[in-house]
């Protein structure tokens, strides 16, 4: 701060802001005693700062989410998560099945950006999942003893021709299924159950922007997912199970389904 | 976790509340910072140990968001100020603190996001104005117009809707 009496813009804001010392605050001070306008203006903008802390302040008690901690520590050696011998087993099982399938991958969710953005939907698929297979009464919208009917009506809202995939081998019996919002997208859910009462459902929408992707994984609490890109349309597979025990029935949909 | 990586961390609260409020969208807001915090670790051996980490990790978001800007050639939408202007009628003196916050969110959205990023950066994470032209790459005289303009017209802003009835609580 300049020596000269003048007070300028400047130093308006600096008093603002606490960055005054103590001999230009009096001088400050002096000269809005005196100005009234410039005084306005002083206590417009400590209301202005007092309001955006207020505004925003709580956003910093918000805990830090693990994907952000683990970008940080992250060591640049770490083996690829799916060399876990099971799970190696299991992908080399996918890649037997698949075959002549050519682009899959088996990747887990990771925090890069461009992939948050493509499974934007299975997030609205995860949360579809919890909240109708704990529904008692009224599971879908359309029971199973109307296949025909509730397959005519999904594929015609969703915009392409859908075909149940039969998971009776898997144990998995066919509840039925509903029609779902996603953003201002249809969307469909088709249900399964297996005789302990387990449910797994089967999600689908048009995708207009994403490009196809491989087959990924993505556990969210007490679910698992399987999803995908195909062709301008989104699956995915939610079950409350394991991986290895879902793998094989989403690798099953995914033929059915990418085969049409 | 090492020292390095303590340093960043402990930055994670102030970038993702800087985020929020820069750009509006809490989802984007995080993404934002994903990407610079991916950004920091691959260019960490650029960072000078005892340099300054925070005005550091604040310059690489700045750059990732105007790069994101210039991609969606998304600028910040003035015309909704009649909107603001409308909403003079219908509020109560007494208002609550919720739709207050609404209201400076509100009228930061209506500056230009140079304004919006100087008035953040000094008067939400208090950065001085050497921190703030560091972080934006411009002279400490550019800092210090767009706060003056800034502050102006959201003043402006403010008092168009009345909100500067508030009391003020501090």
């Amino acid at each position: 701060m300049s020596a000269s009496n003048t007070i300028t813009q400047d130093d308006l804001h600096a008093y603002v802001d606490g960055y005054l010392a103590p001999n230009d605050v009096e001088r400050v001070e002096a000269w809005l005693a005196e100005n009234p306008e410039d005084a306005a203006s002083i206590h417009a903008y400590q209301l202005q700062n007092s309001k955006i802390g207020q505004t925003f302040n709580q956003m910093l008690d918000e805990d830090i989410p693990n994907e952000m901690l683990e970008i940080v520590t992250a060591k640049k050696e770490k083996p690829a998560t799916n060399s876990i011998p099971w799970l190696r087993l299991a992908a080399s099982i996918v890649l037997l099945l698949v075959g002549g399938m050519s682009g899959w991958m088996l990747n887990e969710k990771t925090g890069s950006n461009a992939q948050r953005d493509q499974v934007a939907f299975v997030d609205q698929a995860v949360g579809a999942h919890h909240v109708f297979v704990s529904e008692v009464r009224h599971p879908v919208e359309v029971p199973a003893s109307q296949e025909a009917h509730l397959v005519k009506w999904l594929s015609k809202r969703v915009g392409t021709q859908l075909s149940v995939p039969d998971l009776q081998d898997g144990g998995f019996q066919l509840v039925g299924g509903r029609l779902l919002a996603d953003a201002s997208l249809p969307a469909a859910q088709f249900m399964y159950e297996d005789n302990t009462g387990r449910r797994l459902t089967l999600y689908v929408r048009s995708s207009d922007e994403e490009v196809d992707t491989s087959f990924r994984f993505v556990k969210d609490d007490g679910a698992t997912a399987f999803y995908w890109i195909d062709n301008k349309f989104a699956y995915a597979m939610v079950a409350p199970m394991d991986r290895s025990t879902l793998l094989p029935i989403a690798n099953k949909v995914y033929q059915i389904l990418s085969g049409q | 976790m090492n020292d390095t990586q303590k340093l960043i961390v402990e930055n994670i609260p102030n970038l993702r509340r800087y985020a929020k409020a820069l750009i509006r969208d809490n989802e984007k807001a995080d993404d934002l910072v994903q990407d610079c915090l991916v950004r920091a670790i691959g260019r960490l051996h650029l960072w000078e140990p005892g340099s300054n980490m925070r005005t550091w990790l604040f310059s690489i978001l700045h750059n990732l968001h105007v790069n994101a800007a210039r991609r969606q050639n998304s600028q910040p939408d003035n015309t909704a100020l009649e909107a603001v202007h409308e909403t003079v009628n219908v509020m109560q003196p007494d208002q609550d603190k919720g739709l207050m916050i609404r209201d400076v969110d509100r009228a930061l959205n209506h500056l230009p996001d140079e304004h919006r990023e100087v008035l953040l950066l000094v008067g939400l994470e208090q950065l001085s104005y050497a921190e703030t032209a560091e972080v934006l790459d411009i002279p400490i005289g550019t800092v210090m117009s767009r706060l003056n303009r800034g502050r102006i017209r959201l003043r402006v802003i403010l008092d168009t809707t009345g909100t500067s009835h508030l009391r003020r609580v501090k």
